[in-house]
């Protein structure tokens, strides 16, 4: 496998941010503070899972969510994500 | 409280699938049930407390207590080695689930289905396909799977059954059985010529059959927004 395709996707994300939210936070919809572009947390490409998880958009490749569990706490980094649309049913 | 918590899954049931897979069933006193497409987080923890996890995609759906995982063995893995090998009927794992409402096939919905899959891929969408026959479901399937060689199929005797609207395509990409008529390699537009334009689309394999996949399709017309995809990637082992 070429380095170029080194990478997962947002579905990967549930179960650690299920840690942490009630609601399934991959079918959330954002949008890129970069390129502007709108997807589900779900089609992110995500690097990791060591030393953390690092999702980027996969338009521009800027880092949208960075997520790093210790063994006490969770650190979460929305930095990349104007807002979040949740889904509630 | 977590929101979701890890649970004891008992194995009480093995099948070996091809060479390198099998399945798993596992018991899982409390599982709130799942949607077809959905996966689990498996933990191992040894003696001296090291842990690691894996995602796996569910293989079955929704069956009280009774989950069913198909795990394809990665040979420098550190994890499916293990699952594939080792574990025996008895032993405990950890799970936590079920987890990702994106990657899902609802059986209410009665539009057409492409499903993409490359090698161990099929897993989650195999799970949809049984989905669909358990509800006697209307919509029509299509499946499109890519594998290197026949003896790499999984659920073969269960894909060659007749299920009315089911259509089964195979690509191998290294080696065919005798006389098929598509000569090996990778997946290209033309295997998916024949696809419904408007079929809700799922595809899942290696990271690269998936990017691949989807931009066939993307040039083929289908609309961006009825993709779904989730790859695996080098290192799930």
């Amino acid at each position: 496998m070429s380095t170029e395709n080194d990478y997962l996707d947002g579905n990967t994300l549930a179960g650690p941010l299920a840690e942490l939210f009630a609601v399934d936070l991959t079918v959330a919809e954002g949008k890129c503070v970069s390129c502007g572009r709108n997807g589900p947390i779900a089609d992110l490409r995500v690097y990791g899972p060591e030393p953390g998880l690092v999702a980027r958009c996969p338009g521009c490749e800027e880092v949208i969510l960075r997520l790093v569990r210790t063994p006490d706490a969770a650190w979460l980094d929305l930095r990349g994500v104007v807002a979040l649309r949740v889904p509630l049913p | 409280m977590r929101p979701l918590p890890w649970r004891a899954a008992k194995l009480v049931e093995i099948r070996q699938e091809t060479r390198t897979a099998r399945t798993l069933a596992f018991a899982v006193p409390g599982w709130p049930g799942h949607l077809a497409g959905q996966h689990v987080d498996v933990r191992l923890t040894a003696p001296d407390g090291y842990s690691t996890q894996r995602s796996y995609s569910l293989a079955a759906p929704e069956d009280g207590d009774r989950v069913e995982l198909t795990v394809e063995l990665v040979a420098d893995g550190e994890v499916s080695p293990y699952l594939t090998e080792v574990l025996e009927v008895g032993d405990l794992v950890e799970l936590r689930g079920p987890v990702g409402g994106w990657f899902v096939w609802r059986p209410e919905s009665a539009r057409p289905v492409l499903l993409v899959a490359g090698g161990s891929g099929l897993v989650p969408l195999m799970a949809m396909i049984r989905a669909r026959r358990r509800s006697a479901g209307l919509a029509p399937f299509h499946l499109v799977y890519s594998i290197r060689e026949p003896a790499q199929r999984l659920y073969p005797a269960e894909l060659d059954r007749p299920d009315p609207g089911l259509r089964v395509d195979y690509l191998y990409t290294r080696a065919t059985p005798g006389g098929y008529g598509r000569p090996p390699g990778r997946i290209t537009r033309a295997d998916l010529l024949t696809a419904d334009p408007d079929a809700d689309c799922f595809v899942c394999g290696p990271t690269g059959f998936v990017e691949a996949a989807a931009d066939h399709l993307i040039a083929l017309g289908h609309d961006a927004a009825r993709i779904r995809t989730e790859r695996f990637g080098p290192t799930g082992g």
